[in-house]
């Protein structure tokens, strides 16, 4: 055995693994981890109190009145036998020494960790306005306990600021319990950021239809209580004024890194940048070797999409990532997995399933490529340079798999129509799958295997 | 019990709305919504349901009873 190996072998038996930011990628890591036979010690470091619990729910089935706020906690796929540190923010790493420094003072020493720390709700940005009694942001199981219980308390009227997925499923849910609804966005539709102008027309008439009063292109300037500190009224930018009785601060996220901020690793408010293996990089963007990062808080370069950093802030790339970060942990480089998976989000809004594959914002163009935008049962693809780059489907899921497999190809955009004419529930049918050699001359990579230890990447060379 | 979906992988087949109707419902045409928190008593039901999904989307948990030794610090 080489020395390499013999190392590799002892960290497995007797290592010591810690993990900050005990969620969704958190736990999947560890699962993962004692998956590979690492019979080390695992440390799970969370600020939250709660054992992991699942988040897009809290949008949904917990707004419904369906399920209560504490019962998403997320099923163990297998014991971690770890310990854990929960109600325990981290507050710095110190890498010359490996170790992680807590808010209570302690020091947990390591030899390899992850950081999985996510994203936090972005706040109200004026404090003593976000603090009015019916102001709210739903990230955490009590931001959502406190909705749920504000919704089912028969408010008058929901404003909701910013429209996008998490904005419009509460807008759609409000509407669901026939309560009143003001959504304003400063884009020109619903979910535009995310989707581009032509999803967001469809998604603004979505609104419209289920009777959301629907503000596009204004902000709100100034949430306004009464002398009991209860929010009351919203005064826009067009000098327009809504009363309402509850507010959703609904405009994204902040990547939880400032705990990292002398740490010497690239961090920035688009996460920690690592490589597709998962390990971080330092300031002068050399990568490390014990530091790893997956989840909604890594930004990581995807080959398909010219080697660019890209944050996704989506339930299935944090579970993929944890799995490549814990493999990647526990084995030489020679045996590491890249993270290769397309992007795959969805969302469910007034009734219609939505998901995309790819990155729709990595595009310069879209065609409706099936179905029929007025039954809203389609799918939108995206093309960037020629190639197709994602898709979105409205209520028609089950072609997504078909467009994640043009993506990793490189497929030319428009894609050929895979069932012309055809009504849009027709059964799937196989499709030819065209390789490599015939695909687009732009493209310099296409993603070929299925398992994350055969994904590779073959650049393609016209 | 606990119960996760895939739903990025879901393809609305609605197996397990059939199987398990108390935990899992269409909502619209195909999207899914579940009760991650099922009663125990529908315990048969929910496994059947994940048993029957064509594309394994449905995890449910693998354990019994409390498996951590957690140190709060926070109450
Ligand atoms: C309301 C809502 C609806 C959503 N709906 C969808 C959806 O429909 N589809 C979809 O694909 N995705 C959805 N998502 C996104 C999905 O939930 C996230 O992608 C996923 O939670 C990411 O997991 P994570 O473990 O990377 O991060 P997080 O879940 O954010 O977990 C990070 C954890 O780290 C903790 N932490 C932060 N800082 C520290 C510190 N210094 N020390 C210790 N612990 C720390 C945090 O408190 C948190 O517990 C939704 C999210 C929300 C909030
Ligand atoms: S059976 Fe599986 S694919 Fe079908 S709706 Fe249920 S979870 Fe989704």
């Amino acid at each position: 055995m080489t020395s390499r190996v013999e190392a590799l072998q002892t960290f497995k038996r007797d290592g010591r693994i810690v993990i900050v930011g005990a969620s969704l990628a958190g736990l999947r890591a560890a699962e993962s981890l004692r998956d590979e036979g690492f019979t080390g010690s695992l440390t799970m470091i969370g600020d939250e109190t709660a054992e992991p619990y699942d988040r897009p729910p809290l949008s949904k089935q917990v707004l419904t009145g369906w399920v209560p706020a504490t019962g998403t906690t997320l099923p163990r796929r297998r014991d971690v036998d770890a310990q854990w540190l929960l109600g325990t923010p981290a507050t710095g790493l110190d890498l010359a020494d490996n170790v992680v420094r807590l808010a209570d003072g302690r020091e947990v020493p390591f030899d390899r960790m992850l950081i999985s720390t996510g994203v936090r709700a972005r706040p109200w940005p004026v404090a003593a306005e976000a603090a009015l009694t019916g102001v709210f942001v739903v990230r955490t199981r009590e931001d959502a306990e406190g909705l749920q219980q504000a919704i089912a308390a028969g408010p008058k009227r929901v404003l909701i600021i910013g429209a996008g997925f998490t904005g419009s499923e509460i807008a759609s849910i409000c509407r669901e319990r026939d309560i009143a609804v003001t959504v304003a966005e400063l884009g020109s539709g619903p979910l535009v950021g995310a989707l581009g102008a032509m999803i967001g027309e469809i998604a603004a008439d979505m609104q419209l239809a289920n009777g959301v009063d629907l503000r596009c292109g204004v902000k709100v300037t100034q949430l306004e209580g009464d002398a009991q500190g209860r929010f009351r009224r919203a005064h826009f930018s067009d000098g327009s004024t809504v009363d309402a009785d509850v507010a959703v601060v609904a405009l994204g996220g902040i990547r939880n890194t400032e705990w990292l901020r002398d740490s010497g690793l690239a961090i920035g408010p688009w996460g920690v940048a690592c490589d597709s293996g998962c390990r971080a990089f330092d300031l002068n963007g050399l990568v490390t070797d014990d530091i790893f990062v997956a989840g909604d808080v890594a930004r990581c370069p995807h080959p398909i999409y010219e080697y660019r950093f890209i944050s996704l802030e989506h339930w299935a790339n944090a579970v993929e990532q944890a799995e490549i970060a814990a493999h990647n942990m526990v084995n030489l480089q020679a045996d590491r997995w890249p993270h290769l998976a397309i992007p795959t989000f969805w969302s469910i809004q007034f009734g219609v399933n939505i998901k995309s594959v790819g990155v729709p914002t990595f595009a310069d163009e879209v065609i409706v490529a099936q179905g029929s935008v007025s039954e809203h049962r389609f799918v939108a693809a995206y093309g960037y340079k020629g190639r197709v780059t994602a898709a979105v489907t409205f209520n028609n899921a089950k072609w997504l798999d078909h467009y994640r497999k043009l993506i990793e190809a490189a497929a030319p955009f428009p894609p050929a129509q895979p069932t012309p004419d055809q009504p849009a529930d027709a059964k799937p049918m196989p499709v030819d799958f065209p390789g490599p050699l015939l695909l687009s001359q732009d493209a310099t990579v296409v993603v070929t295997g299925h398992d994350p230890s055969e994904r590779r990447v073959t650049a393609v060379r016209p | 019990m606990r119960v996760v979906v895939d739903l990025s992988r879901c393809q609305g087949y609605a197996q397990c709305a059939f199987l398990a109707p108390d935990a899992f419902r269409m909502h619209g045409e195909e999207a899914l919504m579940y009760d991650p928190n099922p009663d125990d008593s529908q315990r048969d039901q929910v496994l059947r349901a994940a048993a029957a999904c064509p594309i394994q989307a449905i995890l449910v948990e693998q354990l019994e009873g409390p498996a951590m030794t957690v140190e709060a610090r926070r109450s």
